[in-house]
C-alpha cells in the first residue's frame, strides 16, 4: 500500500507530476473540442434547417457518417488524412515535412467527431421552438435581437443544455480515444507510467477513477445550470 | 483498390471478429441488462444501491479504460498465478478477444439497464395490477407484462445502443485483436497506404449500421399495438 501511494505520489519516482498534468492535458482537449463542436454543431443545424438543397445533403452526410463509423476509426482517419494534407500544403509551398501532433489536432478531430451529435441537439431544440411564440413576440413589436434573446433563446436552452451536458460527459470519455495518436493526455501518462512501472493496474484504476471525478462534479454542476434554466417552465 | 482485394481476406476475417463481438456483447449484454434494471428497481437497498453504483462508475468511466484495467491490469494479475499456463483456460486468459468481450458486456449491461429501467418504470400501473388481478404471480406479470411492454416502448433506443456497441467493438483493435478497424491497421503498416483500408472499413461500418437500424424497424412492425 506505501509502495502504491509513493508511485501516485509527488515524491521521488511518482507519477502524481504527470499524471496532474495528464489531467490538465485532457480537460483543455475536452474543452477545446466542446467549443469546436459546438461550432460545427450549429452551423451544420442551420445548414440542415435553413440551407440549400446542396448544404443540406452535405450537412446529412456528414452527420449519418460521424454516428455510423467508430470514433477511434475516425480519429485516425481524420489524423492520418489531416496531417499528409498539412504536409502536402506545405510541401506545395516549399517548406519541409512537419510532425503534426498535440494538442490542436486532438482537439480539433475530436470537435470535428462531436459536432455531429451537437447539430442533432441544436436541430432538436430549435425545432422546439413553436413558430407561433416568435410571431407573438413580433406582434408584440419585439425586434428581431428581442425575439431571440428574450423568447428563442429561453425556450431552447433548457433542450439545448440537456443534449449538451451529454455530449460534455461523452466528450471527456472520448478524450481518452485521443491516447492512440501519442498526445499525452491522462489516459497517455497512466500508459507510460504502467508500462514502466509494470503496475498497470493501479495506474488504470487510478486514471479511472479520475475521469469518474471528473464526470460526477461536472454533471452535478450542469444539472444544477439545467434546473435555473428551466425555471420558467411549469412544475409537473 | 488491387492493394485491399488483395488483403480481403483479413478484412473478412475482422469483419466476423467485430460481429461476434456485437452478437457476444448484446445478448449476455441483454440479459445482464435486465438483471442490472430490476435491482435497480429493488426496494432493497443492499440491491438497489449496489446496482446503481455500479451503473454510475461504468457510465462515468472511458469504456478504453475499463478495457486496459481488465487486459493489461487483471491480465498480468493472472499471468502470476502459478501454473496458470498450463491451464486449460489458459490460451482464453490470454486472448485479448475476451477482455473486450467481457468489457462490451459490462458496459452494455450498464448503459442498457439504465434504459430498460426506464421503460419498465413507463409501463402502465394498471397494466400490472390487472395482471395480479389475474392471479399472476409477480414474476409471471414481470415475464409477461412489465417486460414485453418495456421492450416494446423501447425499440427505437434499442437500435441505437445496438449501433453504439457495434462502434465500440472498434476499441479492441488497441489491444491487437484483430477486428475490422484492426484488420485496416494491419494492411496499413503493411503496404502504407493509409486512406484505402481506413475507408473501405468505414464504409462496412457505415453499412452494417444501416443493416441494424433496418432489421430494427422490422422488429418494430411487428410489436403487437394499438395505433
Amino acid at each position: 500500500m506505501d509502495e502504491a501511494m509513493q508511485l501516485l505520489g509527488f515524491g521521488e519516482g511518482g507519477w502524481g507530476p504527470a499524471l496532474l498534468s495528464g489531467t490538465w492535458v485532457t480537460l483543455q482537449i475536452s474543452v477545446g473540442a466542446f467549443i469546436v463542436g459546438i461550432l460545427i454543431g450549429l452551423l451544420t443545424a442551420l445548414a440542415k434547417l435553413y440551407g440549400n438543397p446542396f448544404c443540406q445533403s452535405f450537412a446529412r452526410g456528414y452527420t449519418t457518417v460521424c454516428r455510423a463509423v467508430p470514433e477511434l476509426l475516425l480519429i485516425l482517419l481524420f489524423f492520418y488524412g489531416g496531417s499528409s494534407l498539412i504536409n502536402a500544403l506545405f510541401d506545395y509551398l516549399g517548406y519541409g515535412y512537419v510532425e503534426v501532433a498535440g494538442l490542436p489536432v486532438a482537439i480539433i478531430v475530436l470537435g470535428l467527431v462531436q459536432g455531429a451529435y451537437a447539430s442533432e441537439i441544436f436541430r432538436g431544440s430549435i425545432l422546439a421552438v413553436h413558430s407561433g411564440q416568435a410571431e407573438a413576440g413580433s406582434a408584440y413589436g419585439m425586434s428581431q435581437r428581442k425575439v431571440f434573446f428574450r423568447i428563442t433563446l429561453p425556450i431552447m436552452a433548457p433542450h439545448a443544455l440537456a443534449g449538451l451536458s451529454n455530449l460534455w460527459v461523452n466528450l471527456i470519455k472520448d478524450s481518452a480515444l485521443i491516447s492512440v495518436i501519442g498526445t499525452n493526455e491522462l489516459l497517455y501518462t497512466a500508459k507510460q507510467a504502467g508500462g514502466s512501472t509494470r503496475e498497470y493496474l493501479l495506474f488504470f484504476v487510478s486514471v479511472a477513477v479520475i475521469y469518474y471525478l471528473i464526470t460526477l462534479i461536472s454533471s452535478y454542476l450542469l444539472r444544477k445550470l439545467e434546473i435555473h434554466l428551466r425555471r420558467w417552465q411549469p412544475k409537473h | 483498390m488491387d492493394v485491399l482485394i488483395e488483403y480481403s481476406d483479413l478484412i473478412y476475417e475482422g469483419l466476423q471478429v467485430t460481429l461476434a463481438l456485437l452478437i457476444i456483447g448484446l445478448i449476455f449484454g441483454f440479459i445482464s441488462a435486465i438483471g442490472v434494471a430490476l435491482a435497480r428497481l429493488s426496494k432493497y437497498r443492499v440491491i438497489a444501491y449496489p446496482a446503481f453504483l455500479f451503473t454510475s462508475v461504468v457510465r462515468g468511466t472511458p469504456l478504453l479504460v475499463q478495457i486496459y484495467i481488465y487486459y493489461y491490469g487483471l491480465g498480468t494479475l493472472f499471468s502470476q498465478v502459478p501454473g496458470i499456463r498450463g491451464h486449460f483456460l489458459w490460451p482464453y486468459l490470454r486472448d485479448g478477444f475476451w477482455y473486450v468481450a467481457f468489457a462490451l458486456i459490462i458496459s452494455t449491461a450498464a448503459y442498457l439497464g439504465e434504459i430498460i429501467r426506464g421503460g419498465l418504470l413507463a409501463v402502465p400501473k394498471g397494466e400490472v395490477e390487472a395482471a395480479r388481478a389475474y392471479g399472476m404471480t409477480e414474476t409471471k406479470a414481470l415475464l409477461r407484462v412489465r417486460l414485453p411492454r418495456a421492450l416494446y416502448q423501447l425499440a427505437p433506443t434499442l437500435a441505437g445502443e445496438t449501433v453504439l456497441l457495434l462502434k465500440s467493438t472498434a476499441l479492441a483493435s488497441t489491444i491487437a485483436v484483430v477486428d475490422l478497424l484492426g484488420a485496416a491497421n494491419q494492411i496499413r503498416s503493411m503496404t502504407f497506404e493509409v486512406y484505402k483500408p481506413l475507408l473501405l472499413v468505414a464504409a462496412i461500418y457505415i453499412i452494417a449500421t444501416y443493416l441494424i437500424e433496418v432489421a430494427f424497424a422490422q422488429f418494430e412492425k411487428r410489436i403487437p399495438m394499438k395505433r
